[in-house]
């Protein structure tokens, strides 16, 4: 007989339904919805009571209402009411209404927590279900203040029955994920890790979603779950089906709660006691020796659940890598679902594969099935598996294979799906640049792409190529003649005109010496695509044709006619215009000599993360990007540098070619040397974090705020810093002691927190300590090292002195090794207020009328270590005309002057 | 963790949907729309996962799906899942369905509307899984209906005698109401594809 009987159903209800289905438009529909609604309504504010059978079906109509996608904004006090019912039926519906339609409604929420209230202390193990149910699906703050401290006493109360085990397990799992603050651990904590050897396996496969999630928020605490739920799995695993009755799945035993185990073991590393591990081992083998022999049963069901299985045991395997044997068949068992006809199972080898490739165990294994993966690349039918295929190229490319592997998918794309070519190409992209042997090819490569795919090439990748070409000399004419033979195909994307304008404007001289692509031909080549092209595409080539000017003077008279004609200098676009009226007053006023230095070849850029790298991680979500190896060979990963500012932002418009050094110096080194001069500041700033400081130096000691702000609305999890000083410092004398405190762990989106350090300098120092930084942001780990700007100077006491005391002091430091002395260039311009300003916060006092000289600035302080003192005398001499200063440095101890020397030279 | 379980038919109508994270009503909507957008134009066949769209979550989600006849079964969920896990927990969502309704239809998930949600909650209770065990599972929903029998042996005779007379004016009972598109049975649910 079936559990539910039909033809009881409540007979309204049913004629509604069918109505709705009758209708024969949507606005026949919403007409007899509303007529409903209406009468719904009237019923509910009736005098009469309505009895519960009345407002079960009432309550029904209106879910099923709001199931075709309608509002429903009454109805909740009837469903309120239900739940004091006595009647199982109301109750159940009320419960129903609620867990469907109350988002967290604060005025409700307090009658429906009474109903609850009661429910929970009934002693009936049904009412405490719905009760449970309730609150694990709203799950609202409010619930969790009024039972977080109940519920565990239900969970591990020895009179509980099964059922409301179960239930209490998850209602407080939904609490511990949504305010984790007011499920306060205690007692109960090790009672509930039992709960894995219950007699009831749905008590097991409730808790221990529960556990896992408690373990990885609190692994210490829960460390005890590994012994026990490895020996749960040995009996699982070793049982004769028939041993676990009605959880046997298709022959499979227990394959659900097997899968949570080993999920659950993947929060921990291996087991350190050796029986434990023996008998994990043991239990990792017998399930891959299962794959091998002949199924139970032909029924898909069946290889599901023991594929399910298998899958997690592989994930354990690669999660611990640590054991060479069971990786190497682990990555066998995957190559021979690589091949097998059902699709799930080949898109999840792929998938697990991919993780597989990392280790440096199973590397070599994985590159071995090459071929069906470029095989599956090609003749998957299912886009989705097709994906995971190019992934898995992607992370097992190496020097070795690149060449092959970049080449398929740039095949590939040709024919790949709208969908993914974007991704496609970034990683192209990246694997063309890490695992570029000679330049030559990964320009090739790049320029193929933009042909294959130009529309799919973001930004990024074309700004990347610049960048490198501009940074490796000797790329630079290759790149040249090849840009210029793409350049004359009779149709070719804008984004290769893009890098063929920017690369011609700085390197076409290294190819103007062939008469075929003399200068003319260039230009007129590059201005043949101008009136194809966007307008920021045109702005860039107006940049590259005032370069020109200043390589092949040849060209001035045709490009300046270009520019002075109306559609540049009048154009109705205001960037455009600029630019065409800038360059033209530029090329007839300037000098050739300004014209070289405004026009100079761009200085390298610094180096930093591949900002295609970065776009792909932000394309596929943080912890996404399956090459982790990537990260980690880059120091500093993801932080370290300054976003990703394309080389158009530095190409210059004639007014701010100077600005152009500033944009480019915008990196940490940058940030770390203005503080040199100043205390208090940002140290560091990108898209996830900043970092301020504020700092205090009195004699030889310090005191540094850190403030390390979350810029984004994720939580960083696991937030770490450690304060190391580098090698020198440690390894013969400490010269400086720095103390602080951890940090919290965790900094919740747009939170910012504060650690302070405390530091003592012992002896003089010229290595500043480093900052290590790393959080997890989403599931990526985050790595940063920072130097911090902790320097000599910061522990000069100002000394006063007469223009007689301090020449005589100035006389007594005149060993040449005492002396420190460096001309250079101004950087920054030499107003003599901001000069004055910076060696005042440079810590040494500022003496005036001591030089004879008015334009010369002196300084004398004392360093002060908890060792000893260290006098310094300081002298700077500006050269306004040439733009010039001359520093000299006297100090009582050399290694000081010469420190103090570097530093100084720096900020000036 | 699942953050919803869908249930639509070949053209898109929702049959069911349980959010176990809390979005707008129009979010739903949208989600279903979006949902049903994904998974109704790919071929039979190919795998039974996709990643998830931009509403739910977007590439940490996954969605794993089953089409029986005019079904389709969706759950959406984050990566501590097992694909081929909830494939099972599907599979014995829809054998449990098939056990209390006796050959289900689409209908009876139309109909039933409560009953399908008390079925449900004995499976998953908050975005976990509560019991894979479908005898368990029966055994909670028949004792359910047990005690729902025995209030209605008491209380609802009444209304019930009042159904009876009105049923009798009616040609056919409302299961059979003509409903023009679609009664199609899920034939032998073991041998699906």
């Amino acid at each position: 007989m079936p559990a539910v009987s039909k033809g009881d159903g409540m007979r309204g209800l049913a004629v509604f339904i069918s109505d709705i289905r009758n209708c024969k438009s949507k606005e026949a529909e919403i007409k007899r919805i509303n007529k409903e609604l209406a009468n719904i309504r009237s019923k509910f504010k009736g005098d009469k009571a309505l009895d519960g059978y009345s407002k079960k079906k009432y309550v029904c109509k209106l879910l099923f209402i709001f199931l075709l996608g309608h509002d429903i904004d009454f109805g909740h006090m009837e469903a309120v009411n239900l739940l004091s019912s006595n009647k199982y039926t109301e109750k159940q519906i009320g419960y129903l209404f609620i867990s469907v339609l109350v988002n967290s409604n604060s005025e409700l929420i307090r009658l429906i927590n009474n109903a609850i209230k009661n429910d929970l202390s009934s002693r009936n193990p049904t009412f405490m279900c719905l009760a449970l149910h309730c609150i694990a699906n709203v799950g609202s703050r409010e619930m969790a203040e009024a039972f977080a401290s109940e519920i565990p006493r239900i969970l591990v109360a020895g009179d509980t029955m099964d059922s409301v085990k179960q239930s209490a397990a998850l209602c407080l799992l939904r609490l511990y994920k949504t305010s984790p603050d007011l499920v306060l651990m205690g007692e109960w904590t090790s009672r509930v890790v039992h709960l894995l050897n219950d007699q009831h396996m749905g008590v097991v496969t409730a808790a221990i979603s529960l556990i896992t999630c408690l373990s990885q928020k609190n692994p210490d605490e829960f460390k005890t779950c590994v012994s026990l739920a490895v020996s749960r799995l040995s009996r699982i695993v070793s049982s004769a089906s028939t041993d676990l009755q009605d959880y046997t799945y298709y022959f499979v035993p227990a394959p659900w709660l097997s899968c949570k185990l080993l999920r659950l073991l993947q929060c921990y590393p291996p087991p350190e006691d050796g029986a434990v591990k023996g008998r994990l081992v043991e239990c990792l083998e017998t399930i891959l020796n299962k794959a091998q022999e002949p199924p139970k049963s032909k029924k898909v069901q069946h290889s599901n659940a023991k594929n399910a299985i298998l899958f997690e045991a592989i994930s354990l395997i690669i999660h611990y890598d640590s054991e060479p044997n069971l990786l190497v068949r682990a990555c066998n068992q995957l190559g021979q679902f690589l091949q097998h006809r059902e699709t799930n199972l080949r898109y999840l080898a792929l998938e697990s594969m991919c993780t597989l490739a990392s280790s440096e165990f199973s590397h070599e294994a994985v590159k071995t099935h090459i071929e069906t993966v470029i095989n599956a690349l090609k003749t998957e039918r299912d886009v989705s598996v097709r994906q995971r295929a190019a992934d898995l190229l992607y992370a097992m490319c190496d020097r070795s294979n690149a060449k092959q592997i970049v080449a398929e998918m740039l095949s590939y794309l040709e024919t790949a799906d709208y969908s993914i070519r974007e991704e496609m190409v970034l990683k192209v992209a990246i694997l063309a640049e890490k695992y570029a042997v000679d330049y030559s090819w990964y320009v090739d490569t790049i320029l193929n792409l933009i042909r294959i795919a130009g529309d799919y090439v973001s930004e990024e990748v074309w700004y990347r190529v610049i960048q490198i070409v501009i940074n490796r000399d000797d790329v630079q004419g290759y790149a040249a003649k090849t840009v210029f033979e793409a350049l004359q195909a009779p149709a070719c994307h804008e984004n290769m005109v893009k890098v063929g304008g920017y690369i011609l404007g700085e390197f076409g001289n290294l190819i103007a010496g062939d008469p075929r692509s003399s200068p003319l031909v260039q230009f007129n080549l590059l201005h043949s695509k101008f009136h194809l092209c966007s307008v920021p595409t045109r702005a860039l080539l107006l940049s590259a044709y005032i370069k020109f000017i200043n390589l092949f003077p040849e060209t001035k008279a045709t490009i300046q006619e270009v520019l002075r004609c109306d559609s540049q200098i009048r154009n109705s676009d205001v960037e455009l215009q600029q630019r065409a009226v800038e360059y033209l007053k530029l090329s007839s006023i300037a000098s050739t000599d300004v014209l070289a230095t405004v026009l100079e070849e761009m200085p390298p850029f610094p180096e930093r993360e591949s900002s295609i790298l970065a776009k792909l991680k932000k394309k596929k979500g943080p912890g996404a990007v399956s090459v982790p190896e990537l990260d980690d060979k880059r120091e500093g990963g993801e932080l370290n540098g300054g976003g990703d500012r394309g080389p158009d932002t530095a190409a210059m418009s004639a007014s701010n070619a100077v600005s152009r050094y500033v944009l480019v110096a915008s990196s940490c080194l940058f940030m770390y040397i203005g503080f040199v001069c100043k205390n208090n500041g940002v140290l560091f700033e990108n898209q996830l974090l900043q970092i301020g400081i504020k700092s205090e130096y009195r004699q030889n000691l310090g005191r540094m705020y850190l403030f390390y702000g979350n810029k984004t609305s994720v939580q960083f999890a696991s937030f770490t810093t450690t304060v190391s000083c580098p090698g020198e410092l440690q390894s013969h004398i400490l010269s400086l002691n720095v103390q602080t405190k951890p940090v919290e762990p965790l900094v919740e989106g747009g939170a910012q927190i504060q650690q302070v350090l405390n530091i003592e300098c012992l002896t003089d120092f010229s290595e500043a300590p480093l900052l290590n930084i790393k959080f997890r942001y989403g599931g990526a780990l985050q790595n940063l090292s920072l130097k911090l700007p902790v320097t000599i100077n910061k522990f000069f006491q100002p000394t006063e002195m007469t223009s007689h005391d301090f020449f005589q002091r100035w006389k007594q430091l005149s060993q040449p090794q005492q002396e420190a002395q460096k001309i250079f260039k101004a950087n920054h311009g030499m107003d003599t207020e901001v000069l004055k300003a910076k060696l005042l916060g440079l810590g040494t006092a500022l003496l005036d009328d001591v030089d004879p000289n008015p334009e010369n600035y002196v300084c004398a302080g004392v360093i002060q270590t908890k060792g000893q003192q260290v006098g310094c005398l300081l002298r700077l001499e500006p050269n306004g005309q040439a733009q010039m200063y001359r520093l000299t440095l006297r100090c009582s101890k050399d290694s000081v002057s010469m420190r103090l020397c570097e530093l100084l030279a720096q900020q000036f | 963790m699942i953050k919803a379980i869908l249930i639509f038919n070949n053209h898109g109508k929702p049959r069911l949907s349980k959010f176990y994270e809390h979005y707008s009503e129009d979010t739903e909507q949208q989600i279903i729309r979006e949902t049903f957008h994904l998974v109704s134009k790919r071929d039979e066949n190919v795998c039974n996962f996709l990643e998830g769209g931009m509403l739910i979550g977007g590439s940490d989600y996954r969605l794993i799906y089953r089409h029986y006849a005019t079904l389709y079964f969706v759950f959406c969920v984050d990566s501590s899942e097992s694909e081929l896990g909830i494939l099972d927990l599907i599979q014995v969502f829809v054998e449990t369905l098939d056990k209390c309704f006796e050959n289900v239809c689409e209908l009876d998930l139309i109909f039933h509307v409560d009953k399908v949600h008390n079925i449900l909650a004995e499976m998953v209770m908050g975005g976990m899984v509560l019991e894979t065990n479908m005898n368990e599972i029966i055994t909670q929903v028949d004792s359910q209906n047990k005690m729902e029998k025995s209030e209605a042996g008491i209380a609802g005779a009444p209304a019930r005698a009042v159904s009876a007379v009105k049923n009798m004016n009616l040609p056919e009972m409302p299961r059979n109401i003509n409903i023009g598109d679609i009664s199609i049975k899920v034939p032998n649910l073991p041998s699906f594809k």
